[in-house]
């Protein structure tokens, strides 16, 4: 028995610490970040906080709550995080399910799925996207963000693999007892698919939150712009311009910086742990088959 | 359902069932496909049809369909441009790189992972390498810029430690380089591994078995079993990965690249963003872009047939 011998005990013992280090250093930048935000002005300038505050103060938080620009991208993304969401979920799981049926039972199946896996390998990029955008008419709207990429075509795969592993059986039984597509898809096949449901969620979910570039592209209000674009263009690209060594001593927003960014990925931190358990079982059962 | 069958039952009447419902409904599975098929019509079909706008000069007052056409012309100013040539390498060397990268270290770290045995520290150490994955481009790099500036905490650790002069990362082309490809590795390397765990938990338990009854200690078995059972799925990884040989992730790089370093830095899609929409020359941008996704598609194909025949990979 391998376990007990001394050499691999102290490889496991080694191994062990090694992976928690690892796994502290994915964590240890957004650590350093609330700790940066936490602290007073002067110290975190001068760059003396590592993984304590010094000056221990909610200022910047308090700053940033009143900071009436931060709001209102924050709720812009809220609404579109959960429009965009609830949408995309009932589009992408109704067609999956229709594509997850035999072609003898749905004989266009495989011509919808070519039609739709066709825009996964090939697509007119960013400019006529952008000329479409604004013949629609859709410029500064929140449909902008959400309409061009309600149909994930990755997002259906997943759930048309997982629908197809649901037993023929229980849709048999479903069929005979009366049931329609519409009843058996939401009697029968949502219930027992709630692990790459959930998934296919926070895919959706964390994409929207974290898309910054068609806000960039889109929308030209300040008021409309979603909280991903509005950190963009104060944080990342206010910042490239001090990258000249010489205005590096012109930091002084730090913590507020650090408070927005902390704020800002707030949300994922938060559901990220409660969806991560279905996830790992969704994405493999979507990914993997024998 | 159940409520009106009972009263059907109590009234006498014999319950009318309309059995197999559901085999009589093919047209509602095109109905419930119909709004995806739309969507997908208007936002990547209508657009594809946009790339002729590549063999034109295109004038947004005049539109697509009366814009002069000009031919190959873009794309032969595309060849004879040698930041273009620049550009392409620059995007090269940094999806290789990254490919490279991000097939080898998830690879080893699963391989380390599957040797914790204790379930709550397994699952603690996989929540937290996933995380990054989860966290958008703009907050790490607001995250990035601020530790790795000349006072971030990066360079005050080297220079107490190790009293090495600050560095730096994002202002000097080479090191901005090494700080994309790593700070990539970062974020993905714990997502990546799902992959290649869950290769490793449908290895059949009974060849270790069989192999500890043969005397073969921890190393042994997982130079013949572990190793061996995960290299299709490393292959498969690897050829899909080669779709992705253009694409050198465009919000990492415009998220931490400057003027300063566009000769090391600049990549395809950050160059169109910058020339279509920011200097409106949307025919050239454009061809640029169908440039790119030509070859993309075509090793995409190739890759997938490659994976097919190789490791018996399908989509769907």
């Amino acid at each position: 028995m391998y376990h007990k011998t001394l050499s691999y005990r102290t490889f496991s013992v080694i191994n062990n610490v090694f992976l928690t280090v690892v796994s502290i250093l994915c964590l240890l930048p957004m650590y350093h970040l609330l700790m940066v935000s936490l602290s007073s002005t002067a110290p975190a300038n001068a760059g003396l906080v590592t993984f304590w505050p010094i000056g221990f103060t909610f200022e910047a938080y308090t700053k940033t709550f009143n900071n009436v620009n931060f709001l209102t991208s924050l709720w812009v993304s809220v609404q579109r995080t959960v429009i965009g969401t609830g949408l995309a979920l009932v589009v992408n799981t109704i067609a999956a399910y229709a594509l997850s049926k035999e072609s003898r039972v749905f004989r266009a199946r495989n011509i919808y799925l070519w039609y739709f896996v066709i825009t996964m390998l090939f697509s007119g990029g960013l400019i006529p996207g952008y000329i479409l955008i604004l013949k629609l008419g859709l410029m500064n709207s929140l449909m902008a963000l959400i309409l061009p990429g309600l149909v994930a075509v990755f997002n259906i795969i997943l759930l048309l693999n997982f629908f197809r592993t649901v037993p023929k059986d229980l849709e048999e039984a479903a069929f005979i007892d009366g049931a329609g597509q519409f009843r058996t898809f939401f009697s029968i096949y949502l219930p027992i698919s709630l692990p790459v449901i959930a998934t296919v969620s926070l895919f959706i979910m964390v994409g929207h939150w974290n898309a910054y570039f068609d806000g960039i592209i889109y929308i030209r209000d300040s008021d409309k712009l979603p909280l991903a674009t509005f950190m963009q263009t104060i944080i990342v690209q206010a910042d490239m311009s001090k990258l000249d060594p010489s205005a590096v001593a012109n930091l002084s927003q730090r913590t507020i910086r650090a408070s927005q960014i902390f704020i800002s990925a707030l949300p994922i931190l938060l559901v990220y742990p409660f969806l991560q358990r279905y996830f790992v079982t969704g994405i493999v059962v979507g990914a993997v088959k024998e | 359902m159940e409520a009106k069958l009972a009263q059907q039952v109590k009234q006498g009447k014999t319950p009318r069932i309309n059995r197999k419902k559901g085999y009589k409904q093919p047209w509602m599975l095109h109905f419930m496909v119909l709004p995806a098929a739309i969507l997908v019509f208007i936002f990547s079909y209508i657009p594809m049809s946009g790339v002729i706008m590549a063999f034109q000069d295109y004038k947004p007052a005049l539109g697509i369909a009366n814009s002069p056409w000009v031919g190959l012309k873009h794309f032969q100013y595309m060849w004879e441009n040698d930041y273009f040539i620049q550009i392409t390498l620059n995007t090269l060397f940094f999806a290789c790189s990254k490919m490279v990268m991000n097939l080898i270290i998830p690879f080893f770290f699963a391989l380390l992972l599957n040797e914790v045995r204790k379930m709550a520290l397994k699952r603690t150490i996989q929540t937290l390498v996933y995380l990054p994955h989860f966290l958008s481009w703009v907050t790490l790099s607001g995250i990035l810029i601020d530790i790795l500036a000349q006072t971030g905490l990066i360079n005050q650790f080297l220079s107490s430690t190790f009293g090495i002069k600050p560095i730096f990362f994002l202002g000097d082309g080479n090191w901005f380089r090494f700080t994309v490809i790593f700070s990539d590795v970062w974020k993905e390397f714990g997502f990546n591994t799902i992959i290649f765990l869950a290769a490793l938990s449908g290895i059949n338990p009974s060849l270790y078995e069989a192999a500890e009854v043969d005397g073969a200690g921890r190393w042994k078995q997982t130079m013949y079993i572990t190793i061996p059972s995960l290299i299709p799925i490393a292959i498969v990884v690897a050829t899909l990965a080669l779709g992705n040989v253009l694409n050198a992730n465009f919000d990492q790089v415009f998220n931490l690249y400057s003027p300063l370093i566009y000769q090391q830095g600049d990549i395809i899609d950050t160059f169109v963003y910058r020339e279509g929409l920011l200097s409106g020359q949307f025919s050239f941008a454009t061809a640029v872009n169908l440039f790119k996704s030509v070859i993309s598609l075509v090793l995409i194909v190739i890759s997938y047939r490659l994976a097919y025949r190789f490791a018996g990979y399908r989509i769907f």
